[in-house]
């Protein structure tokens, strides 16, 4: 068991969300997180899904991935293959934030405060999970109100680029 | 006021050129080449119904009595036509009712298009009447779907289903359609689909990869071929028949391959699989290139997988790249179409015999011969066997008729002992083992074939799951030959039960109507055959009779089907008692 990444670029239709998670719940494999946005092409799509699984298995979940007809083309890769991030955001009371060590963790942590207010303050934090979730644990001393973190991003190492591709695509078509 | 402004409209579209969603849909198909459709009308698809009237003449709708016989009868219909069947259902429970069909095309990829009616666009998510989510409950099951919610948007959208379903690996496609898109005009100018860019029907030949697979099959000195339904999908035969006897390798077929190669060819092996022949199921395991071609290694077929053809390079010739490696590692995969990965295949190789191999294979088959076949074909006493009455239909019918069957043991024995000299001929609930599947995909391939002989051999379980199709039956006048094996249990349950269970027959025993008497409430012959001596007549009677006949014959109760691969067991394993 390997944690992979795998890309899937899409057409944009409806739908097609749907399509795809169905190819992860038949095998029964549980989706760790999901992030839907525009890719660099217009009018294409990407999925960047995060799942942990055996390299056997995401082969044969990219083919079928591949398979459905509004999908351009899927890609799995390892952690190595892959520059990722991920956002978190924690919410706190401000009067306790005042109060602690609150300024040592954001400094250690290298995190951003976004907002302050009378009530609550809001601190930003992108990285990896082990390090946003770091600072959660740092932070709990002090009590979380709210924390929320993104699904991963994430951009390949190889040069290959998409256009080209959608280009050979064109070509076998 | 109101009169004026519609006539004042129809004058505008008259001008424009404008027809309703609903026409266009009607007209697309005939452009498409649909001459059949099977469906069941009901609200939210009344516009398309409203405009079929209209062209009644050039489209023929045939009204099945569910929604789910309209599946099989059009999956029928397009198996041994070779063309898209088309339905048509209204929303809610009409949709619903076609999702049995669709998992059953899905798995068998089967070419069908089915149109559903869906509520008005401005009612939908808030629980209208009959208002159910077709496209989110048929995605698992369909090759691909689309709702409609505007007129404009169908020639598009109609263009692609047709060209995805019928295109590559075939499948069923839904298209879903809001009642205000059928019945709002609009500028008609059709073109059908020849590209989707993100979807590549056939893989390009890879020369590398056929010259590969060519070195191992020339090497090979005990090759196996083993014969899927993407032979029949291509229209392969011939290449097949031309690159079998080239190398002169023994062929056994899965399922849905049957009736690709002819029964009495010289390398026809027989069946492969949990029912299948003896000899080819323990060479599987000696053979040392295993040749698939269009076909996905279904469990029914290997087994243990971790003890299936260890021993071999397997070579397979595949469209779907996401088979290649799906259950059995492929040393030499073909990626491509059938027909021309076996034709560029056929020149790589160097003409072979292998006449030891081949005996081997003999030497087997007289063993099952003697202990199962002549048995179960000729038996000289004792209650009537299933094998014995498909036998004598087989020969009544010249080995050329249509075999249609539904699911368990009737349709095992029928596959193994019909004969077949005609491709095509065989239409069967492969993949999803859908029992009720029969008696509608029968009427849909005498739609098809209205000049051949369709028979369809069905359980007495089966055949009570869409027994209402004998309503369809008789309101088109079709002759279909029905046989009901009729041997009062579920009986490949009761096998199981009997083989597995300790004999505990849990909820097996089933009763019947009398089915004569059922056929004759639809004003169709037929008469029940409980003896030996009166089964030739029964047939020669119901073979000659002008129309639909339904002949039940009363079989033996406790028969088991043999051979058998247990489950969990190797193919190698495979018993013959």
């Amino acid at each position: 068991m390997q944690r992979f990444t795998i890309s899937v670029f899409t057409e944009d239709f409806i739908g097609l969300l749907n399509r795809v998670s169905i190819v992860f719940t038949r095998r029964h494999l549980n989706i760790e997180s999901i992030t839907a946005s525009e890719s660099e092409v217009k009018g294409v799509h990407r999925y960047t899904i995060v799942l942990r699984t055996t390299e056997e298995q995401v082969q044969k979940v990219v083919k079928q991935l591949e398979r459905l007809v509004d999908v351009l083309k899927a890609f799995y890769h390892a952690n190595d293959d892959t520059i990722y991030q991920e956002i978190a955001l924690y919410k706190l009371n401000t009067d306790a934030f005042s109060s602690g060590n609150a300024e040592m963790i954001v400094r250690q942590h290298h995190a951003r405060i976004l907002s302050v207010t009378k009530d609550y303050t809001v601190i930003e934090k992108t990285g990896h999970k082990e390090d946003t979730q770091a600072l959660f644990t740092d932070l709990e001393t002090i009590g979380v109100l709210e924390f929320a973190r993104s699904g991963r991003v994430s951009i390949t190492k190889p040069m290959k680029s998409l256009a080209t591709y959608l280009n050979e695509l064109e070509a076998l078509n | 006021m109101e009169t004026t402004t519609l006539k004042n409209k129809e004058v505008l579209s008259t001008v424009l050129q404008e027809i309703s969603g609903a026409e266009a849909v009607i007209k697309i198909l005939l452009e498409e080449g649909v001459d059949t459709v099977f469906g069941y009308p009901g609200g939210a698809i009344m516009p398309v119904y409203d405009a079929l009237y209209g062209y009644r003449e050039q489209l023929k709708h045939v009204l099945t009595r569910h929604e789910q016989g309209a599946t099989h009868a059009a999956q029928g219909y397009a198996r041994v036509s070779g063309k898209v069947g088309v339905c048509f259902a209204t929303s809610g429970p009409g949709a619903t009712n076609l999702i049995t069909g669709l998992a059953d095309a899905m798995i068998d990829s089967t070419p069908l298009v089915c149109i559903t009616g869906q509520v008005h666009s401005s009612l939908l998510g808030t629980d209208a009447f009959q208002e159910t989510d077709v496209v989110g409950i048929s995605m698992p099951v369909t090759k691909w779907n689309c709702q409609v919610t505007s007129a404009k948007d169908l020639e598009k959208v109609l263009a692609k289903a047709f060209y995805v379903a019928r295109s590559g690996r075939p499948g069923p496609v839904l298209v879903d359609i809001t009642k205000d898109a059928q019945f709002e005009l609009f500028e008609y100018n059709y073109k059908s689909c020849t590209k989707v860019r993100s979807y590549i029907p056939k893989p390009r030949l890879d020369l590398s990869q056929l010259v590969f697979a060519a070195d191992l099959i020339n090497q090979a000195k005990k090759p196996l071929v083993l014969v899927g339904q993407g032979v029949l999908l291509a229209e392969a035969e011939t290449e097949l028949k031309i690159f079998l006897e080239k190398i002169g390798a023994p062929a056994a077929w899965t399922l849905l391959g049957l009736s690709a190669l002819p029964s009495d060819h010289y390398l026809n092996v027989g069946m492969l699989g949990m029912h299948g022949n003896y000899a080819p199921n323990i060479k599987t395991n000696e053979c040392d290139v295993l040749i698939a071609i269009g076909m996905r290694f279904d469990d029914r077929v290997t087994g243990d997988l971790k003890r299936y053809a260890k021993q071999a390079k397997v070579v397979h010739l595949e469209i779907d790249p996401a088979e290649i490696n799906k259950n059995v590692y492929a040393h030499a995969p073909v990626l491509g179409d059938a027909k021309e990965s076996l034709k560029a295949l056929t020149e790589l190789l160097v003409p072979n015999e292998h006449d030891t191999w081949l005996n081997s294979f003999r030497l087997l088959e007289e063993e099952e011969k003697k202990q199962v076949i002549t048995p179960q074909l000729h038996p000289n006493e004792g209650e009537l066997l299933m094998a014995e009455v498909v036998r004598r239909v087989s020969e009544a019918t010249l080995h050329d008729a249509v075999l249609v069957t539904d699911v368990g043991q009737h349709q095992m024995v029928a596959s193994r002992y019909f004969k077949f000299k005609n491709s095509k001929n065989s239409v069967t609930s492969g993949g999803l083992g859908t029992m009720g599947f029969a008696l509608p995909a029968a009427l849909g391939a005498k739609m098809a074939k209205p000049k051949q002989t369709v028979v369809a051999f069905i359980g007495d379980g089966g055949f009570q799951m869409t027994l209402q199709e004998l309503g369809t039956i008789q309101q088109e006048n079709l002759a279909v030959k029905i046989i009901i094996l009729n041997n009062n249990y579920l009986g490949m349950v009761r096998q199981w039960q009997e083989l597995f269970f300790e004999r505990r027959y849990s909820e097996t025993n089933i009763s019947s109507p009398n089915f004569v008497a059922l056929a004759g409430a639809y004003g169709i012959r037929g008469q029940r055959v409980n003896e030996r001596v009166n089964l030739d007549e029964a047939i020669t009677e119901m073979l000659e009779h002008d129309g639909a006949y339904l002949l039940e014959v009363m079989v033996k109760k406790e028969g088991n089907v043999f051979p058998m691969i247990e489950t969990g067991s190797s193919v190698s394993e495979i018993r013959l008692s």
